[in-house]
């Protein structure tokens, strides 16, 4: 690999997020850290609330009130996006570059605009196309994504679309000005399953001809397993461990990754033995000083109550952790792979 | 469409006949014409004379049948007060309050959009709790005393508009003006409210990430969202001022239209033109709420007109 294409594409770094809530302040982020090179594809996995969404909001300069960026930085091709002139340019870079699909196609498309204008509007923003110019260029991106009928569908509203074809909208807006790096923040949750396998296919497949890098949110680590090269996983605003998604799973070394990798169905398990990691999260609102996940955890000790940081355990594998790679559960060994998803 | 309308007029024929019914028994039993129109001085017969005139000697019955049969010739009998055709009256007066409703509604969107969408960016911040005060404060204004505070100041103190009366454009400033204050006040509060509501809507979000600029967000996304119950309210703010605000400000004003004709015809017990006024103002109602059908579905491709 030459030197460009070993240059991340984007870099978040100790990343913070808070928001001013009635009952405090909700720690979000508290140093989050990541990379993505380009044509990679990362899957950002966690527990609900672990600030997946809230990572890629930052990303896509989302944060507003009540939240704020407390810390950190983002840089975009080795350039800050927080600092200097860098929210100036990531106005340009945001839709352009880097796109984001959101989770709920239901509401996430304005209800009173066909949805060949809601398009035409990213062409017209970042490419300075006229009406009639993105007109035909909305036309071949819904063809692109397997819209039938394109001329059809571009005069229609949302409500009159499924929600697997707004989602196919949604992918076509965010490819329109042909990102670099798109964001997917569990884009099929809100689908039907027969649906959510096609969509999936359809990212994998433009991933591939668009050369894109992918950031896949989602807590479905079958998903993760068919679709994505590297893992990160996320609990507590903070990113517990990363690698290569087959050595992931072969041998977990987070804690918190073997819970995760042991609480999913697996297809050679017939008892349908779904084991949940004991405990809860620990509250946003004063998180812990030390590991976030030590109250949870079967194999904490002592030094525990101090923060680990996110430091190489082997090869292409990083995990914050005291005691990594120690099997903290004896029922299951750390390792097995998740059945892909159907 | 074509055929929502004319369901929609259809009822609204219904209704209006309804409320002139109404109108038609309560005129009758509330005030005595003879007895306000003719002086005191007036003799059994003059009085006697002057109900065979008009038809009020006969049954109820009997008269409500003829009224009827007029209606469908827009015939509403002849003024008491000024001696001619009650709807002569009322085709001089109607385009007066019309005039003076568009200039007044008009100024009063004109300030509410564009103050209650700024509002709405920042609630809580500067420009939101300055708005929301002008608001508040325009809500609490009584608007014959907002009338009169006009006309004291710009009229009597500095002598730069004319007090009342119609003529040229100058006239239109106080009356206009003082009808649109409060009404502005209310469209503003809601505009206000309800882009708040869809700034938080995932379609916005939606809009921001694609990276488009802000004014674009607000005015070409959530703004328009907004304009649903906008819409709603502004035609209640058209009926309401139709219906009664303009009363008020004609009254201050002296302003000749159909609110002041209205207080004019019950100050002479002038049946018949009251009656013809409330037609009016009933079928006015009717067509406004056809053409907030019309317009809301235009906004709303989700709307389904039945
Ligand atoms: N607007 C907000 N106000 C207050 N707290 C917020 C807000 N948005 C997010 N948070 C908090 O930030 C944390 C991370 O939330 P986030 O939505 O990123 O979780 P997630 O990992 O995406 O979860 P899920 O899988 O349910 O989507 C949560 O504790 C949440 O309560
Ligand atoms: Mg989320």
């Amino acid at each position: 690999m030459d030197a460009i294409s070993e240059m991340p594409l984007l870099e978040v770094e100790r990343l913070q997020v808070e928001f001013d809530t009635r009952a405090g302040i909700v720690h979000g982020l508290r140093g989050v850290d990541l990379s993505i090179r380009r044509g990679e594809t990362l899957a950002l996995v966690g527990e609900s609330g672990s600030g997946k969404s809230v990572t890629a909001q930052a990303v896509m300069g989302l944060i507003d009130v009540p939240g704020r960026i407390a810390g950190g930085d983002i840089r975009w091709k080795g350039q800050s996006l927080l600092k200097g002139d860098g929210p100036r340019r990531a106005k340009d870079i945001r839709g352009k570059e880097v796109a984001l699909i959101f989770q709920d196609p239901m509401t996430s498309l304005n209800p009173l605009i066909t949805i060949g204008a809601q398009i035409g509007e990213v062409l017209q923003r970042h490419l300075g196309m006229t009406k009639a110019q993105a007109r035909i260029r909305v036309l071949e991106l819904l063809e692109a994504v397997g819209i039938p009928a394109p001329p059809r569908r571009a005069a229609q509203y949302p409500h009159e679309l499924s929600g697997g074809m707004r989602q196919r909208v949604m992918i076509a807006m965010a490819i329109a000005c042909e990102p670099q790096l798109l964001i997917a923040d569990e884009p099929t949750t809100a689908l039907d399953v027969t649906i959510q396998a096609q969509v999936l296919e359809l990212i994998a497949g433009l991933q591939e001809t668009l050369k894109l890098s992918v950031i896949l949110i989602t807590h479905d680590l079958g998903v993760v397993a068919g679709l994505c090269q590297r893992v990160a996983v996320m609990y507590a605003g903070r990113i517990v461990e990363t690698g290569l998604a087959d050595d992931l799973f072969e041998r977990p070394s987070h804690p918190y990754t073997q819970g995760l990798i042991r609480s999913t169905p697996r297809l050679d398990d017939r008892l349908e033995r779904l084991v949940s990691i004991e405990g809860a999260p620990p509250s946003l609102l004063a998180p812990p000083r030390g590991c976030a996940f030590e109250p949870r955890c079967p194999i904490a000790e002592a030094r525990c109550g101090t923060e680990p940081p996110l430091a190489i355990v082997h090869a292409g594998a990083s995990a914050a952790c005291w005691k990594p790679s120690q099997p903290a559960w004896r029922d299951v060994p750390a390792s097995a792979e998740p059945a892909p998803v159907s | 469409m074509g055929l929502f309308i004319l369901r929609r007029l259809f009822q609204g024929f219904l209704v209006v006949l309804g409320v002139t019914l109404v109108v038609f028994v309560a005129t009758r039993m509330v005030g005595d014409p003879a007895q306000v129109m003719l002086p005191l001085s007036a003799t059994a017969e003059q009085r006697a004379a002057f109900e065979h005139k008009f038809g009020l000697d006969r049954p109820m019955a009997e008269q409500f049948v003829d009224f009827i049969g007029d209606l469908a010739t827009f015939d509403f009998g002849e003024s008491m007060w000024q001696r001619r055709p009650a709807m002569d009256v009322i085709a001089g007066r109607l385009p007066n309050t019309l005039k003076l409703i568009a200039a007044g509604l008009g100024l009063a969107i004109v300030l509410a959009l564009p103050l209650g969408a700024l509002a709405a960016i920042r609630p809580g911040g500067f420009a939101d709790r300055i708005t929301v005060f002008l608001g508040l404060f325009g809500l609490s204004l009584p608007q014959f005393w907002l009338g009169l505070l006009l006309i004291m100041v710009f009229a009597v103190t500095f002598k730069v508009l004319p007090t009342s009366g119609y003529g040229g454009w100058t006239h239109f400033i106080l009356p206009a003006v003082t009808l649109a204050l409060p009404a502005a006040a209310r469209l503003m509060m809601l505009v206000r409210s309800s882009v708040i509501d869809e700034l938080n809507q995932q379609y916005v979000r939606t809009a921001r990430a694609k990276g488009l600029r802000f004014p674009q967000v607000l005015f070409g996304h959530a703004l328009r969202n907004a304009l649903v119950p906008f819409i709603t309210l502004a035609g209640w703010e058209f009926i309401s001022a139709l219906a009664g605000y303009t009363v008020v400000v004609e009254t201050v004003f002296a302003w000749p239209g159909l609110g002041l004709t209205a207080m004019q015809a019950i100050k002479f017990s002038d049946l018949f033109l009251l009656q013809a006024i409330v037609f009016t103002v009933a079928i006015g109602i009717v067509l406004v709420n056809i053409v907030l059908d019309v317009i809301y579905k235009l906004i709303d491709p989700r709307i389904k007109l039945a």
